[in-house]
């Protein structure tokens, strides 16, 4: 059974249907790249999974349970975890502080309070910064990072959730190339224990790293499959002609 | 996952890399500020000497301070806008004085835990009312709400006959310790004074928590928190009942203190003086509503003295407020105290080890 399983979701704003019928899996360990024109529902297909946006039918089956109705934070602690595509870091919070606020989520109240695992969260932000290279930012405040640094800072707070499905809208948005190719290969290493759903308009980005591709076109599958099925596409070719 | 290896890596990492933390070389101005007017706080009766009329006054800002205290706990820790904290206030002060009317008790370790009690409950209500919907509220929803239920409260008091109507209560029977009874004096400052620490110690205990980082990450992005799995209306409703539970507790050392609690002690107006208190000092600072309180109630009394001025003085102490909403929003403290240090920084006690 796939990790993720979305069936007709449907989603309207007022007169557009910016998703209409979606159907999608997603398996556990794969990373699924979610493609289209501008204005397609990449997005709004993200936010529906993550519980930003409520589907107004269908259903989405996550680990073998029907979040459909399920609030955000639900989901959150179910193991979906989303990255936004404008950054959404807590800029007066140090970037320290901001992993920390993530690792310590599914924390009970009373440990909040009696900050009992601060030690313990200790090694596993730190490990989260060495990774993704803010560790010498440690101490600065997350609205003084470079807007890529943000955007490492955000996968780094989405990956310290746990989860086992990570939605990234745009990781490299606004990103020079080398930062671009810093990212992928600083997502390659979560294959072996999260599953990755990655809306991203650089289409050489998503070649290298994803698996599967989802090909969404006014608001509807377009087509779907691995890499060199969606190359050879012709569907797909109408609407991306040069650029797979 | 993160297995062991990655988690064995930062810890000494983290301290051999990180730079000198020169930022705080200037962040400490917060923790001075406490201890001056802790120390001053203590010596305050000693140069008063026997002005008992400024002996009260300054029990009197105590009191209110654990009502100013009380929204900032709400607005400044929780970004909870309440326009209803003299409710809690209020209605703590008549459950004591009605109490001692009809119950003939005024046992300090009944009646104060009682007032606590009866805030931490009533405010428990109101949250669960306005709070713990499925659909996290707005800001405006919240303050009308709590707006509401204090001008409810105070005209309902104000026609009810068995709590004193219009007239409140009054001749509030006298708080008993053991056999001595508490009257406007020395005394009744160092039980406020005493009260009012403990009461600040437990907030800046929070504040400096690991909640206290969920409160601070919540009043910048509440949307953002959500999609971490934090569910969030479940800790503003803790914080607004501990809230409530704070302007009890000054609700009763109020009524105990002036021998009086009337409608007027659980309306809107003492609900936007406490909002005035905390603003004027500097919100999510709690030493900034503490000295807000005494620069207002202070300034109130001064002005009220001075004969020139004595029938327009609510114009000139109205439009110092306004200046200061107006042109220093973080309070008079924000003129000394950087964002960074208001704020906080969570990870700071963790470099001790």
């Amino acid at each position: 059974m796939a990790l993720l399983e979305i069936r007709g979701i449907c989603k309207s704003f007022r007169t557009l249907r910016a998703l209409d019928g979606v159907d999608m899996d997603v398996d556990a360990g794969t990373f699924h790249g979610l493609i289209g024109p501008n204005g397609s529902g990449k997005s709004t297909l993200l936010k529906a999974i993550a519980g930003a946006h409520f589907a107004e039918s269908g259903s989405i089956v996550f680990d073998g349970t029907d979040i459909v109705r399920a609030t955000p934070y639900e989901r959150a602690r179910a193991g979906l975890s989303l990255k936004f595509q404008i950054t959404a870091v807590l800029g007066e919070l140090s970037v320290y502080d901001n992993v920390l606020l993530a690792t310590q989520s599914c924390e009970k109240l009373s440990s909040l309070l009696f900050s009992s695992k601060r030690r313990a969260f200790d090694a596993e932000v730190g490990s989260l910064l060495e990774r993704f290279r803010l560790i010498d930012r440690a101490d600065d405040l997350a609205g003084e990072l470079s807007h890529g640094q943000q955007q490492w800072l955000e996968i780094a707070m989405a990956l310290a959730l746990k989860p086992k499905l990570l939605l990234l809208d745009e990781p490299t948005g606004g990103m020079s190339p080398e930062e671009r190719r810093v990212t992928g290969e600083l997502l390659e290493p979560i294959k072996s224990h999260c599953a990755l759903i990655i809306v991203e308009h650089d289409l050489h980005f998503i070649r290298d790293i994803c698996d599967r591709l989802t090909v969404l076109d006014q608001g509807r599958v377009l087509d779907q499959g691995d890499i060199e099925t969606i190359q050879r596409s012709v569907k797909v070719q109408q609407v991306y002609t040069t650029r797979v | 996952m993160l297995n062991e290896a990655e988690l064995d890596v930062p810890s000494a990492s983290l301290q051999r890399r990180r730079r000198p933390r020169a930022r705080f070389a200037a962040g400490h101005i917060l923790p001075i500020i406490e201890g001056t007017t802790f120390v001053a706080a203590l010596l305050l009766p000693v140069v008063l000497g026997d002005r008992t009329d400024l002996i009260t006054l300054a029990t009197n800002v105590l009191i209110l301070s654990l009502l100013a205290i009380s929204f900032d706990l709400c607005w400044g820790f929780s970004g909870i806008m309440s326009f209803g904290q003299a409710l809690f206030f209020g209605v703590a002060g008549y459950a004591i004085a009605l109490v001692g009317r009809d119950l003939d008790f005024s046992n300090l370790w009944g009646t104060l835990p009682l007032a606590m009690l009866t805030g931490l409950v009533l405010a428990a209500l109101f949250a669960a009312f306005l709070l713990l919907g499925r659909k996290p509220p707005t800001t405006i929803f919240v303050a009308l709400g709590t707006l509401t239920g204090s001008y409810a409260a105070e005209r309902l008091v104000s026609g009810w006959q068995y709590v004193g109507a219009g007239n409140g209560l009054s001749s509030v029977k006298l708080l008993r310790l053991g056999t001595y009874e508490f009257v406007e004096g020395p005394a009744f400052y160092a039980l406020a004074l005493i009260s009012l620490t403990l009461i600040y110690a437990g907030a800046r205990y929070l504040k400096r928590s690991q909640l206290g980082l969920v409160l601070a990450g919540m009043r910048q992005n509440e949307e953002r928190l959500a999609f971490f799995g934090y569910r969030l209306q479940l800790f503003k409703a803790l914080i607004f009942s501990l809230a409530g539970m704070v302007a009890g507790l000054g609700g009763a050392l109020y009524s105990y203190h002036q021998g009086f609690i009337g409608p007027g002690n659980m309306g809107p107006g003492l609900s936007t003086t406490a909002v005035i208190y905390c603003l004027f000092g500097g919100s999510g600072t709690l030493i900034g509503p503490v000295l807000g309180t005494a620069a207002v109630e202070v300034l109130s009394y001064e002005l009220a003295d001075i004969d020139a001025i004595k029938q327009f003085w609510p114009v000139i102490l109205g439009l110092v407020l306004l200046g200061v909403v107006m042109f220093q929003p973080r309070g008079i403290l924000g003129l000394i105290v950087s964002d960074r240090e208001r704020i906080g920084s969570y990870g700071l006690r963790r470099r001790k080890d």
